[in-house]
């Protein structure tokens, strides 16, 4: 049977924990389904780290470990709590290298959910990290991306913080790149809306549009391939790019940035701003395939006028 | 090592402290240093008698201290002209000049650099002290240990059982609030409730002496110290007079030796500071 990303993820980690002598910290990690299902079933023993119900410390004393060389994985089970945690990771373990020459490498695994869990834990929330120096950012939704992911920072000093979202667990295939000349547009979807945006992308293929995508999930440092420039460039409407995140964050960031390189226009779809509650009514979603479909027709209608 | 001997051994320290602060304090006041300054003057019998006790114990801890940190840095056995240099905003600098006052850092000495939140040096030395397992020292002031993360790594290291002091360099003020206006609880007594050997003393060095020569690095402990601080909270002014400067009673009490030893640090700070400011 085909293995999942989850499972990826378990060996992971229990190669982290065996063969490198790291750590892997966190809250509940034993006691509520192993962090669904991505942990092995070890203990302090083993380097799995129980830390109290406090979060803005525990992001601190995490920062400690990497300092003295133990390469933590520091697991956020609700990306909303990356507002507490998020402090003295950003402010020390990320400026460390930068200013002591005193690297703080650490894995930080933040796990998003995809709406239905009220104000603060219904979706990502990496654009908070995102502004500071000294932080690498990816969004893995794949077993090899992850699997890149984790080489990376084994041979890096800085501190990796790693998008995860629970509808990619059971992910088992690579999401892959689908570019040509002269398209309609491109599709650039972050996390768990690279899914959707597949789906998107493959309907309207079949209805007439010539749409193209390119996966995202290294958000920082961001480079746009050389190759990528070209196919924006001769695209006739740009870019439209997905996120999990609030459509004012991280998105804009990366939106710009594209904009700089290409002279093309570049929308963006992310959460709406506005809070969230915990119905199908009252939730802030992620963009689906029906509203990244409808938005791709109104900017060709647009353009038409 | 004799208590006696002890006593003089801290004193030495402590003058080195309190002659590199007065330089500093000129320093400042002639605009050669345009950064915000943090003199610890008044405040370095704590740190001198506990790295002397600590140099007598043969360990070299994990140091995390905070804003006020020449004292910690020098009396631990940081490179002197490196921290000149470092105020100075030189690349030779302790921290290559990227420190100022606030962030020094020495890997000699093994302190690590603060960056200026609050007590976040407690949750990164509890941290760095549970997965090295080596033994750390943690220094914070009496308004930092009121932070509420400070708290929960006190309580996370008793519950660990880390070698780990906690030091409140405790001078009454936070800026210029003073305790009475921001609690009504002793930092002792809260140590005590998560379980932590607790102590509130004064900083003269028999004090502190006697609460650590037993069980440093063997539990986590955690002194209260009150002491006096002779400067502003930052840059180089005198908000009143200060009685009972630990540094004055301890030259006094030792006497002529301790007054030699005074004056040929007094000398050899001055001369430094003359050298590097020509370089």
């Amino acid at each position: 049977m085909e293995t999942t990303l989850r499972e990826v993820i378990k060996q992971i980690t229990f190669k982290h924990l065996k063969k490198f002598k790291g750590q892997v910290f966190g809250q509940n990690l034993t006691g509520v389904g192993w962090v669904a299902g991505t942990l092995p079933k070890l203990y302090e023993k083993d380097g799995v780290i129980e830390l109290p119900m406090a979060d803005v410390a525990n992001g601190g004393m995490v920062t400690g470990a990497a300092l003295v060389g133990r390469r933590p994985f520091y697991i956020i089970r609700y990306q909303g709590y990356n507002w507490l945690n998020c402090i003295f990771i950003v402010n020390y373990a990320c400026k460390s290298k930068e200013i002591w020459n005193k690297p703080a490498p650490m894995f930080i695994r933040g796990l998003s959910s995809e709406g239905g869990l009220g104000p603060v834990s219904t979706s990502s929330h990496i654009s908070i990290f995102y502004k500071m120096p000294g932080i690498k950012i990816y969004s893995p939704m794949t077993k090899n991306e992850y699997t890149k992911t984790y080489k990376k920072f084994m041979k890096s000093d800085d501190v990796f913080y790693v998008s995860e979202h629970r509808k990619s667990y059971e992910n088992k295939i690579e999401l892959k790149n689908s570019l040509k000349k002269n398209l309609d547009i491109i599709l650039m979807p972050i996390s768990v809306t690279r899914f959707e945006a597949e789906k998107a992308k493959n309907y309207l293929n079949k209805n007439g549009y010539k749409v193209g995508i390119i996966h995202l999930y290294e958000l920082k440092p961001f480079v746009l391939k050389k190759k990528w420039i070209s196919m924006i460039k001769s695209s006739k409407y740009g870019v439209l790019m997905t996120d999990n995140d609030y459509v004012d964050g991280i998105i804009r960031t990366l939106a710009h940035k594209i904009n700089e390189q290409t002279n093309k226009k570049v929308y963006v779809l992310g959460l709406k701003d506005k809070s969230a509650g915990y119905t199908r009514e009252t939730s802030n979603f992620p963009p689906s395939a029906l509203e990244i479909i409808t938005k791709i027709k109104k900017i060709k209608a647009k353009k038409r006028l | 090592m004799s208590y006696k001997n002890y006593r003089l051994k801290t004193f030495e320290k402590a003058s080195l402290c309190r002659n590199f602060e007065n330089e500093v304090f000129k320093r400042v006041n002639e605009k050669i240093i345009n950064f915000p300054v943090y003199l610890s003057a008044g405040q370095e019998y704590v740190p001198s008698s506990i790295a002397q006790i600590v140099k007598d114990k043969k360990q070299k801890p994990l140091i995390f201290g905070q804003h006020r940190g020449h004292s910690i840095y020098l009396s631990f056995g940081g490179n002197i002209i490196e921290l000149i240099d470092e105020l100075l905003g030189k690349k030779t600098g302790c921290t290559r000049g990227m420190g100022g006052s606030l962030s020094i850092n020495s890997n000699k000495i093994n302190m690590f650099g603060h960056e200026g939140l609050m007590g976040s040096n407690a949750c990164m030395g509890v941290g760095a002290c549970f997965s090295s397992a080596k033994p750390t020292i943690v220094f914070l002031g009496d308004a930092s240990v009121e932070e509420d993360y400070v708290l929960a790594s006190l309580s996370w290291a008793a519950k660990k059982e880390l070698p780990i002091l906690f030091v409140v360099e405790d001078n009454n003020y936070a800026v210029l609030t003073k305790k009475k206006d921001r609690r009504d609880w002793k930092a002792k007594d809260v140590a005590k409730a998560f379980k932590l050997e607790s102590y509130d003393i004064d900083d003269q060095p028999k004090n502190i002496f006697s609460v650590l020569k037993k069980n440093l690095f063997k539990k986590p402990i955690f002194i209260n110290v009150n002491t006096k601080r002779l400067f502003w909270h930052s840059g180089a002014g005198v908000d009143e007079e200060v009685k009972g400067d630990r540094l004055t009673v301890e030259k006094k009490f030792l006497g002529k030796k301790a007054e030699k030893i005074h004056r040929n640090i007094k000398k050899k700070i001055e001369n430094l500071w003359k050298q590097r400011l020509e370089k």
